[in-house]
């Protein structure tokens, strides 16, 4: 390792000003810091409680998200590999099944190993692909506007590829990585700075611009010719039974966004979160109490005609992207509300919200996605109300 | 039948919000969000113009305008619609007279702080629009009532949000050249993406 930290420092003075690639300092210094930490160190005891800071938290919630991309493999793999052999087919189509043949693997439904295999030959691609179209525009706006590249880009791209159905054609994934990261983030001023979470609004402008690819019941398994719905639209569609027990909902057996399916997963990630201090438990508790309580509500209304009314709040916690969303992207701490009080107001109305689409939107059963987004767009207005008071009361206080 | 208004109500809030689905009364919306205190002001003006004029041109339209309106004074084959638009921008314009001159006179504490917002939407075009759609829908006088304060309520609520972006982006490394209503525009955009959270919800 000396060698490469000796060869790092040896090309630095290139970068320094005034050398002939100074222009790609900012490349040179993302390299550096992503091999090694950052030369600067204070040298005596400086009186910092925690040296928290944004790489080590958004490394924290990369890591909250293994769980997730654990199921995410095993899941695509397992849907799509049960597709097969129900449409009675042996192998699967196209390059992957050259790669499964080559590593002389099967298409069993039943093996770990294989529904691993194969998910992460849909699930990779697809990450793959958002690490290089939105690592470009990183780079390119890094390198332009003179910033650094910042590891939030990280918990981005990894995101992003778990809101996404496992069959996304690849320019999609491009083009929406590409918005997300320079609508939703760079022109605001780059990490930390944006208003709305970029893999959401990523995920909302593919929704709304390629909405075949995006839902309806043909997309959430990666097998051509079958089609499966998720369990949400089985719920709001009277014609369906709804095909999945609670249970495989709720550990992640079912048709849906690659991430998306494993409550149990989102859990794991949200013990992770709260343990550690960067995800809010006030955000996910309330987006929680929020969900049961506008449920409950609903299911004592109760409709003739809308069979969305009768769902309990228990099949909406495993359904769609709800966990997926109250953990890692109402949670988000740039576009969320930053009062203590406020995100319990943010995260109660994300679930109210939720609930309030799933069961009087027929144009989409999925509102997590947009819930969240409509609440980033009211969560500066919520801190300014609790900010005001609390700056009323202290005024009070000193006056008296 | 309360049901049917408190739908109405909703709707024109949220799935048809004024600026963010429509994009009506853009110039006042992008001009007056720079501070939460003034888009609050604009809001409470909007909220109050809207919900005065629209009645009121309901009734004009009703009693005096629309074709065979006019038989009440032995006239049945006159059709007025034609002098509509003029019609509503002078009820407006002159409404926002009345109202400023009331104001001023019995409530001078709400008339200083609405100050300069008051003449300014005279011209805005989601009050226009507003009558317009009223007129288009059909609307029978309490709808138009709910359908004004509603509307109203709807593009107070999108330039309040507005603000309080705005205030927070104060803080942001904006590029250069998008400073200013540049990247007011892109946010604009990135709401209405987010209020299509309720397009295609039946009420």
């Amino acid at each position: 390792m000396r060698f490469l930290r000796n060869f790092l420092d040896k090309q630095e003075r290139h970068f320094n000003k005034g050398g002939k690639l100074e222009k790609l300092y900012y490349l040179y210094e993302a390299l550096d810091a992503f091999m090694y930490t950052q030369g600067k160190v204070t040298r005596s005891g400086s009186h910092i409680r925690d040296a928290i800071d944004l790489k080590r938290m958004m490394l924290m919630v990369v890591y909250a998200l293994v769980p997730t991309v654990i199921m995410a493999l095993y899941n695509t793999g397992y849907q799509a590999n049960l597709a097969l052999s129900k449409l009675g087919q042996a192998a699967g189509e196209g390059w992957r099944n050259t790669v499964i043949t080559f590593l002389g693997l099967g298409y069993d439904p039943a093996s770990v190993v294989d529904n691993m295999i194969h998910g992460a030959l849909y699930f990779f691609p697809v990450y793959i692909i958002t690490l290089a179209a939105g690592g470009f525009w990183e780079v390119v706006f890094a390198t332009i506007r003179k910033h650094e590249i910042q590891e939030g880009f990280f918990v981005t791209s990894l995101l992003f590829p778990l809101i996404l159905p496992p069959d996304i054609p690849w320019w999609q994934v491009v083009l929406g990585i590409s918005f997300g990261v320079v609508i939703g983030k760079e022109v605001f001023g780059g990490v930390g700075m944006n208003i709305l979470n970029p893999a959401l609004t990523a995920r909302a402008f593919l929704f709304f611009a390629y909405p075949a690819q995006i839902s309806g019941d043909k997309v959430w398994v990666a097998v051509d010719g079958y089609s499966r719905a998720t369990p949400l639209a089985e719920f709001a569609d009277t014609a369906m039974t709804v095909s999945a027990s609670w249970m495989d909902s709720f550990i992640g057996l079912i048709p849906g966004s690659m991430g998306e399916t494993s409550t149990l997963a989102c859990l794991i990630g949200a013990v992770f979160l709260i343990a550690t201090g960067v995800g809010s438990w006030r955000i996910m508790l309330s987006v929680l109490v929020g969900m049961v309580g506008t449920s409950l509500l609903f299911n004592l209304i109760g409709s003739s005609t809308n069979p969305m009314f009768q769902v309990t709040p228990l099949w909406h916690l495993v359904m769609g992207g709800f966990a997926f969303g109250a953990v890692y992207m109402a949670t988000d701490p740039v576009s969320a509300a930053m009062t203590d009080k406020g995100r319990y107001i943010y995260g109660l109305l994300i679930g109210v919200l939720v609930i309030l689409i799933r069961v009087v939107n027929p144009a989409f059963p999925e509102g997590m996605m947009l819930a969240i987004l409509f609440m980033n767009v009211f969560a500066p207005i919520i801190d300014r109300i609790f900010i005001n008071s609390n700056i009323k009361r202290r005024l009070i206080r000193n006056v008296s | 039948m309360l049901e049917h208004y408190l739908s109405l109500f909703v709707k024109s809030i949220f799935i048809e919000n004024m600026a963010l689905a429509f994009f009506l009364g853009m110039c006042t919306f992008l001009a007056v969000s720079k501070r939460v205190e003034t888009a609050i002001g604009l809001g409470i003006a909007v909220v109050v113009v809207q919900g005065i004029t629209m009645p009121v041109n309901n009734l004009i339209y009703h009693n005096v305008l629309k074709e065979g309106a006019l038989s009440w004074i032995g006239l049945a084959n006159v059709d007025l619609s034609f002098l509509g638009l003029v019609t509503y921008i002078g009820v407006i314009a002159s409404m926002v007279q009345i109202l400023e001159m009331t104001l001023d006179k019995f409530v001078p504490k709400l008339y200083n702080s609405l100050g300069i917002f008051l003449p300014l939407i005279t011209v805005n075009c989601a009050i226009l629009g507003g009558s317009l759609f009223m007129v288009e829908r059909e609307y029978n006088f309490a709808e138009s009532v709910t359908f004004g304060f509603g509307s109203g309520a709807g593009f107070a609520l999108a330039v309040i949000a507005l603000a309080g972006i705005r205030e927070k982006l104060r803080y942001s490394n904006i590029p250069v050249g998008l400073r200013g209503l540049g990247i007011t525009f892109i946010t604009t955009g990135l709401m209405a993406i987010a209020f299509m959270l309720f397009s295609g919800i039946q009420l």
